[in-house]
């Protein structure tokens, strides 16, 4: 089984596991994000086939949260809380400064497919604000000159 | 007996069953609630809060899903709450175009009307976020302005919940977040059957069939061509609502002269079409049942319901009838048999249908529906395109003096004028089959089990001896539910008729709009309908294969129903649809 089909397989199952439930749009959509990356279009599509709902129901559901992507991300998904503590402790210069290096707006994906740079609401650290993620990593207490290190680490470079 | 609950709305003692919402109970009690986003039967969700209820709650609160509780004193007409209403509607205002002057509701608005009723002053009390949309009018039936929409999802609950498509639903969110189709496609690339039914849930312009009467005033004010009109039996149940006729006034006799005085040089009738309809389909229906033919038999009348089975239903395209509809009957008869009979070329022909359906005009495009490379019918337009057509032309519909349609396609029975109605073709056929099958005459021609506004009926009509189980249904939600117990084995008919919308053609997605507080109270499927029985009621002829004119085209012109003629102009095929395009 190549690559890709062993992911429809595992999504097929988690829509097996979750079709009989209410409300089960939630967590299938929450699996394919896990699985695919993102929820494209053919995934939309075998989800409502399979939970008997509509495409537009999924869709509506899928671009309401931000936690769902319709494109793919990148290696690395950097987040930057704009939540009220980080903002005002700075993290807009951060993600400025994150734009800057990466050469790319927020809420994109650099052409390498190495880096999404998104803004997220609050991540609940706030106490270590301004705070970002990449992926599982947590940095707090950021300031824009630290950016471009950190970077480093994930382009191979440090 | 029901457990009942006591409750004070301002003060007015009422009780109300258990489950019933402060809302309903408010209109018991005499108390009118401004409403929105709520849609009786259709929408009942609290969004807009347009009908929030002081009930002493440490907030106001949603009267469309409050449940009424023993003892509660509601409030319905404070200053908080006028305020908060007026709040509301200029928060909405932020967001919308404004644009009332040329906006086709324009008077027909519940949003316009609620802002004259609750005093807003100021239009552009909030300048907030606007967004501007593009028009989606690439749909042959249906236009989408975004830049009107409220929000309030009646369209969606429709589409949705009642006819159970969904090829709409709000997307994205906060200031972002539109009605749309997934993936910004547009309406005709979803797998939308053009019903409509959105159209009449809409409050304001955001829904509004695809206007053609500009091709209808080109080709009257052409000279070389010859304009031919005909309108379906459900337009006379409801046009006159259009200028001030009370609703369930027939107003026949006033739109035949209206079409003759718009400059139509012949004016037939679609009932004419309908009787021939029956002439064909019951013939069908006896040859199905006799030579064991695919049964059940479904009806093809109704071009929403025929592009759902199409799209969603693709194996009971077998059971579909192979009649065409009955515009579409008259459309190639108009071009064959009236062309022959005039001496006019059939290329100089413009056939005009007068529908209460916007899927018509899907239908009429459809390339299998003519012949010699001519479509069988040039144009539809709605109930509600003709009215404009009326005002326009400055006629005074309501002082009109009766007018009859002319002949030779102009004669019909009351069998045809229920087709308007949901279970009136069944009823239709029923009366035609049990002659031509038993070879006896029907005494009493009322047959009550298939009549009346539910979503499925059954019956069991015995001929000769045999019990024919037949079932009615309208709502392509309905027909779902239907076709999934005959796919399941559970039920077994003979013949089934589908309508595509709620209530049948007298509530089509063309007819005229009407709005959310008389829907609230008045069944509209149930009074137009009885407009058609009663017209029914009255003729002297009931039965299609009875109609003079009916027995003068199949002994002139077409043979006998079902013979090669027949083949050739009535009947028609079906197509499997993709529920996706890629």
């Amino acid at each position: 089984m190549s690559e890709m089909e062993s992911k429809y397989a595992e999504l097929r199952q988690i829509i097996e596991a979750h079709k009989d439930w209410p409300g089960a749009l939630m967590p299938v959509l929450q699996g394919a994000q896990e699985i695919f990356g993102c929820v494209p279009e053919d995934v939309q599509k075998i989800i409502a086939e399979g939970l008997g709902v509509t495409l537009s129901e999924v869709y509506g559901v899928a671009t309401f949260y931000s936690q769902f992507s319709l494109q793919p991300k990148g290696e690395y998904v950097i987040s930057v809380c704009l939540g009220t503590a980080c903002y005002v402790k700075g993290s807009q210069m951060v993600l400025d400064k994150l734009s800057e290096e990466l050469g790319i707006p927020v809420g994109s994906t650099t052409k390498d497919g190495k880096f999404t740079l998104q803004a997220t609401r609050c991540l609940g650290a706030c106490g270590l604000a301004p705070v970002m993620t990449i992926n599982g990593d947590v940095y707090g207490r950021l300031t824009p000159d630290q950016v471009p290190g950190i970077l480093a680490k994930y382009r191979g470079e440090a | 007996m029901e457990n009942m609950i006591a409750l004070t709305v301002d003060g007015i003692s009422v009780e109300v069953p258990a489950g019933t919402s402060v809302l309903e109970a408010a209109r018991k009690a005499g108390v009118h609630i401004p409403t929105l986003c709520y849609l009786k039967d259709i929408n009942a969700i609290g969004a807009c809060r347009m009908c929030v209820v002081d009930t002493g709650a440490r907030s106001l609160q949603a009267a469309c899903v409050l449940p009424a509780a023993p003892g509660m004193v509601v409030k319905t007409n404070t200053p908080a709450i006028r305020q908060y209403r007026k709040t509301l509607l200029e928060l909405v205002l932020s967001a919308h175009d404004k644009k009332c002057l040329t906006c086709v509701r324009s008077q027909n608005c519940e949003l316009q009307r609620l802002c004259r009723e609750l005093g807003v002053e100021d239009g552009d009390a909030f300048k907030g976020v606007t967004n501007e949309y593009a028009i989606d009018d690439v749909s042959p039936s249906i236009v989408r302005d975004n830049n009107k929409c409220i929000l309030c999802r009646r369209c969606v609950a429709v589409c949705s919940s009642v006819q159970k498509i969904g090829v709409i639903g709000p997307v994205m969110r906060g200031f972002k977040t539109a009605i749309e189709s997934p993936w910004g496609l547009k309406l005709n690339e979803m797998a939308c059957i053009n019903c409509g039914q959105c159209i009449t849930a809409c409050p304001v312009g955001a829904l509004h069939e695809k206007d053609d009467t500009a091709k209808v005033w080109a080709a009257l004010a052409d000279p070389d061509k010859h304009v031919v009109v005909q309108p379906a039996p459900a337009v006379r149940a409801a046009l006159g609502e259009e200028f001030g006729i009370p609703m369930g006034t027939s107003v026949t006799g006033k739109m035949a002269t209206a079409l003759r005085r718009l400059g139509f040089d012949k004016v037939f009738d679609t009932d004419f079409g309908a009787d021939l309809t029956i002439m064909e389909e019951a013939n069908e229906l006896i040859e199905r049942i006799t030579s064991g033919g695919v049964l059940p038999m479904i009806t093809s009348c109704s071009p929403g319901w025929i592009k759902f089975c199409e799209t969603y239903y693709p194996d009971f395209i077998p059971n579909l009838s192979s009649c065409k509809s009955p515009h579409e009957m008259v459309g190639a008869m108009v071009k064959s048999y009236y062309a022959e009979k005039a001496g006019i070329d059939p290329k100089k022909i413009v056939t005009v249908s007068v529908m209460p359906c916007t899927a018509k005009k899907f239908e009429a495009a459809r390339p299998e529906l003519g012949h010699d490379g001519m479509a069988d019918v040039d144009i539809v337009i709605t109930t509600r395109e003709l009215a404009r057509m009326i005002k326009e032309a400055g006629i005074n519909f309501a002082m009109l003096p009766d007018g009859d349609f002319d002949s030779l396609m102009g004669e019909s029975t009351g069998a045809a004028v229920i087709f308007g109605a949901t279970g009136g073709v069944m009823e239709a056929a029923l009366r035609t089959a049990y002659e031509t099958l038993t070879g006896e005459t029907l005494a009493d021609v009322d047959f009550h089990g298939v009549r009346g506004t539910e979503g499925i009926k059954e019956a069991t009509v015995n001929i000769n001896g045999t019990d024919v189980n037949v079932a009615v249904c309208s709502s392509t939600g309905m027909a779902a539910k239907l076709l999934d117990s005959v796919r399941a084995g559970e039920k077994n008919y003979t013949f089934i008729e589908v309508m595509a919308c709620p209530g049948g053609c007298v509530n089509g997605g063309g007819q005229p709009i009407v709005d959310s507080d008389t829907r609230a109270t008045v069944d509209v499927r149930a009074v137009r309908a009885k407009a058609l029985y009663g017209e029914d009621a009255g003729k002297a002829l009931r039965k299609s294969h009875e109609n003079a004119e009916i027995k003068a085209i199949y002994a002139d012109y077409l043979g006998k129903p079902g013979g090669h003629r027949s083949h050739e102009l009535l009947h028609t095929h079906y197509t499997r649809r993709e529920k996706y395009t890629d």
